[in-house]
């Protein structure tokens, strides 16, 4: 579904990514984890094109299609969706209509009809359970005054209603008590489906105690230098990401 | 950041949507301003003298007057000498309803979306429309009057209803008021009146469409509202002009009377040709609408969003006379392009316990500039008056200017007065955000926009609000890719 090869990118001339190659298929969900700076970041901006973010060599591969080469709103209504590590405020726009905009456009391109506002309600409520997401939230302006774990919530929220076939968790553990940490984990397990894969860009490894990764990839300076199965994070929990360090610059000694 | 004006800028190129102009048979004043234009635009409308004097007497006065030059706005001189100060369509009788008035002109007014046809017409909004200097007809006058309620074009008013205009016209807006009142005072050819009785709460919304159509000449129409004891009106102004390389030059004048208990809401949605992408022709919008509150607890609430006019000049005001008077302004100005406004308020407080809001939100974009201007005044006897003002600006790009110039005038010690104001920026971060859930850059900007604008909207009569919510995507269509 998703195929990266050799991808580099820099931002204002300083590379970050320094040759990044993974394969995703449907129903798998990969986990990135990497001390600070490490790219990881930069890695899910530069999937959902981020524009400061300059690919300088590699390609990306989306069920097929050069994604490199969409728009990032493109990107959006072929179904990638990136859950912010810092979910923007904006205020005086109603969650509710900026999710129906961002619906009905996603519908357009994909030429499907318009939902009206009974049909898009009724969608909202079947998703508000899944996150247990409270409908005077989706009332009040986007995100603004929301507490961490209420704009977590919500990424996931809007990651419910518009049903994307990838979806990149970027440090959506952030900032989260263990409840809303719970919760979201949960809405995203409900949100699994065969079809869909999903990437959890996480420095800890506490987040995928509830969301049970396939694969484990340690990105370090621009590169992934370690993929393994679940327990390759239990293995940077209790050694820390030294031993990763350690292991590289032994290689390269 | 680059990226972010790259994005804005491709945003600003929509072109002006109402800038066609018809040929239509006019009946013209001869260019140029003298004792003798007036006289001819009298004698056209078949004045009373009172009226020509009050005319020749606010002329005499304009010409010992210079223009301002205190707005934050720049124009080359106007020549008023080079203008013409009276156009108007022949119709080859005088239409004594809607139905005979010229099928032509009828067509301008359908095509920009109103129908001036009864059965037509959503229920609900009366409609007098002014095409350049006259009057082409009011719709449900018949409804209205079985209430008592009045209105008809100013000129019709002159003549059914002299005592009204006499006691009123200039008791708000002096015709010695300021430069462009004054001048608007010795020529004014048309515009709309209306008179809500005793008690009267008007069922239906008045409104009143402008359109400039000719080239080269000026309009300046003169609107009256009177507002008796408990009575409530809601009104409603729009506009547009034809895309002309020229400036042209519209100076206006609106009165508002509230007496005891009565209520009035204005809402202006303000569309004049701003000029093209790089400033050329235009409207210079340099209007004077001011409203008092005479009687106790009475009510005046200016609502407008500005999008239109290559320069705007606009301060509705609120005289709060009356005690536990209130006075509102709730305004949304967008300027694109190399338009400017310099637009805001005067709340004047003379009552016991008077109040008044005032919500100012400034949009600009590309290389325009955009200026609040507000005034509070609190006097002497105005016991307990208290205001609450929030200036807000939103800039788009970093060619273009807000700026606020916010004056507080205190006589009593009693007055609570409180100003806020922000400014901030479209964030690319927020264009991202949308682009990232499928939203287009362009839709993304309208929705900010209308996010940002929509204390103001939300003031608007359902109707407009839903247009004036496409008219500031509209104009801020092309600000970004």
């Amino acid at each position: 579904m998703l195929s990266i090869k050799n991808l580099h990118a820099a931002i204002e001339g300083t590379p970050i990514l320094k040759g990044i190659s993974l394969e995703i298929k449907p129903g798998e969900v990969h986990a990135i984890m990497g001390p600070n700076g490490s790219g990881k970041s930069t890695l899910a901006s530069v999937l959902a094109g981020r524009e400061e973010y300059e690919v300088t060599e590699g390609e990306v591969y989306f069920k097929g299609k050069d994604l490199l080469d969409l728009s990032p709103e493109d990107r959006a209504r072929e179904g990638v969706f990136l859950a912010f590590q810092y979910p923007v405020e904006i205020p005086g726009v109603s969650s509710t209509n900026f999710l129906r905009t961002a619906v009905n456009q996603v519908r357009e391109y994909r030429g499907q009809e318009p939902l009206d506002a009974v049909k898009f309600l009724s969608l909202m409520k079947e998703k508000m359970k899944l996150v247990e997401i409270d409908q005077k939230l989706l009332s009040r302006a986007l995100n603004e005054g929301f507490s961490g774990g209420e704009k977590k919530k919500n990424e996931i929220f809007q990651m419910a209603v518009l049903e994307p076939t990838l979806s990149i968790l970027d440090e959506t553990d952030s900032g989260l008590d263990i409840d809303a940490l719970k919760v979201v984990a949960n809405g995203v397990n409900q949100l699994k489906t065969k079809e869909n894969a999903t990437i959890v860009v996480t420095h800890y490894q506490r987040l995928l105690d509830y969301i049970i990764p396939d694969y484990v990839h340690v990105l370090f300076d621009g590169r992934i230098v370690k993929s393994g199965s679940k327990d390759l994070a239990l293995e940077l929990e209790d050694k820390g990401y030294d031993w990763i360090k350690e292991e590289i610059s032994g290689t390269t000694v | 950041m680059s990226k972010d004006n790259e994005i804005l800028e491709e945003f600003t190129s929509k072109e002006y949507e109402h800038g066609w102009s018809v040929d239509y048979e006019a009946d013209e004043a001869p260019i140029g301003l003298t004792e003798d234009t007036i006289r001819w635009i009298s004698s056209k409308k078949e004045e009373p003298k009172w009226l020509l004097d009050w005319r020749l007497k606010a002329f005499r006065h304009w010409e010992t007057m210079d223009e301002p030059t205190w707005p934050n706005v720049k124009y080359p001189k106007i020549d008023y000498q080079a203008l013409r100060y009276y156009s108007a369509p022949k119709q080859k009788s005088k239409p004594s309803n809607i139905d005979e008035v010229d099928p032509e002109l009828l067509k301008i007014y359908d095509r920009l979306g109103i129908s001036l046809n009864e059965q037509k017409r959503l229920q609900g909004i009366a409609v007098d429309a002014v095409l350049d200097s006259v009057s082409v007809g009011t719709t449900f006058k018949d409804t209205l009057s079985k209430l008592g309620v009045v209105f008809c074009s100013f000129s019709e008013a002159v003549k059914e209803h002299p005592d009204l205009v006499k006691k009123y016209l200039g008791s708000v807006v002096p015709s010695t008021d300021n430069y462009f009142a004054a001048l608007n005072s010795a020529v004014f050819s048309d515009g709309s009146f209306c008179y809500i009785p005793k008690g009267v709460r008007c069922p239906m919304e008045l409104s009143t469409y402008f359109r400039i159509n000719a080239a080269n000449t000026g309009q300046f129409e003169r609107t009256l509202i009177i507002a008796e004891d408990k009575s409530y009106v809601s009104y409603l102004e729009g506009c547009t002009a034809p895309q002309r390389d020229e400036n042209q030059l519209h100076a206006a004048v609106v009165e508002i009377y509230a007496a005891e208990n009565a209520e009035v809401k204005y809402s202006t949605v303000q569309n004049w040709f701003p000029g093209d992408k790089n400033g050329k022709g235009g409207i210079y919008n340099f209007v004077t609408k001011r409203g008092i509150c005479a009687g106790n607890h009475s009510k005046i609430s200016w609502t407008q969003v500005e999008t239109g006019s290559a320069v705007t000049w606009k301060y509705p005001s609120c005289i709060l006379k009356g005690d536990h008077s209130i006075g509102e302004f709730y305004s949304v100005a967008v300027t694109n392009n190399y338009q400017q406004a310099d637009t805001g308020t005067k709340m004047i407080h003379i009552g016991k316990n008077t109040r008044s809001r005032i919500v100012s939100k400034g949009i600009s974009a590309g290389k325009s500039q955009n200026s609040y201007r507000g005034q509070v005044q609190v006097m002497k006897r105005a016991t307990d008056a208290r205001n609450f003002s929030q200036c807000d600006s939103l800039l788009m790009g970093d060619r273009c200017g807000a700026h606020t110039f916010p004056y507080i005038d205190i006589h009593n010690s009693s007055a609570k007065v409180e100003h806020e104001a922000t400014t901030s920026k479209i964030g690319e971060d927020q264009i991202f955000y949308c682009n990232q859930r499928g939203i287009s850059s362009e839709d993304a900007v309208a929705l900010i926009v209308n996010g940002y604008a929509k204390e103001v909207l939300n003031q608007l009569p359902m109707e407009f609000a839903v247009e004036a919510q496409k008219l500031l995507a509209l104009t801020l269509e092309g600000s970004v890719g």
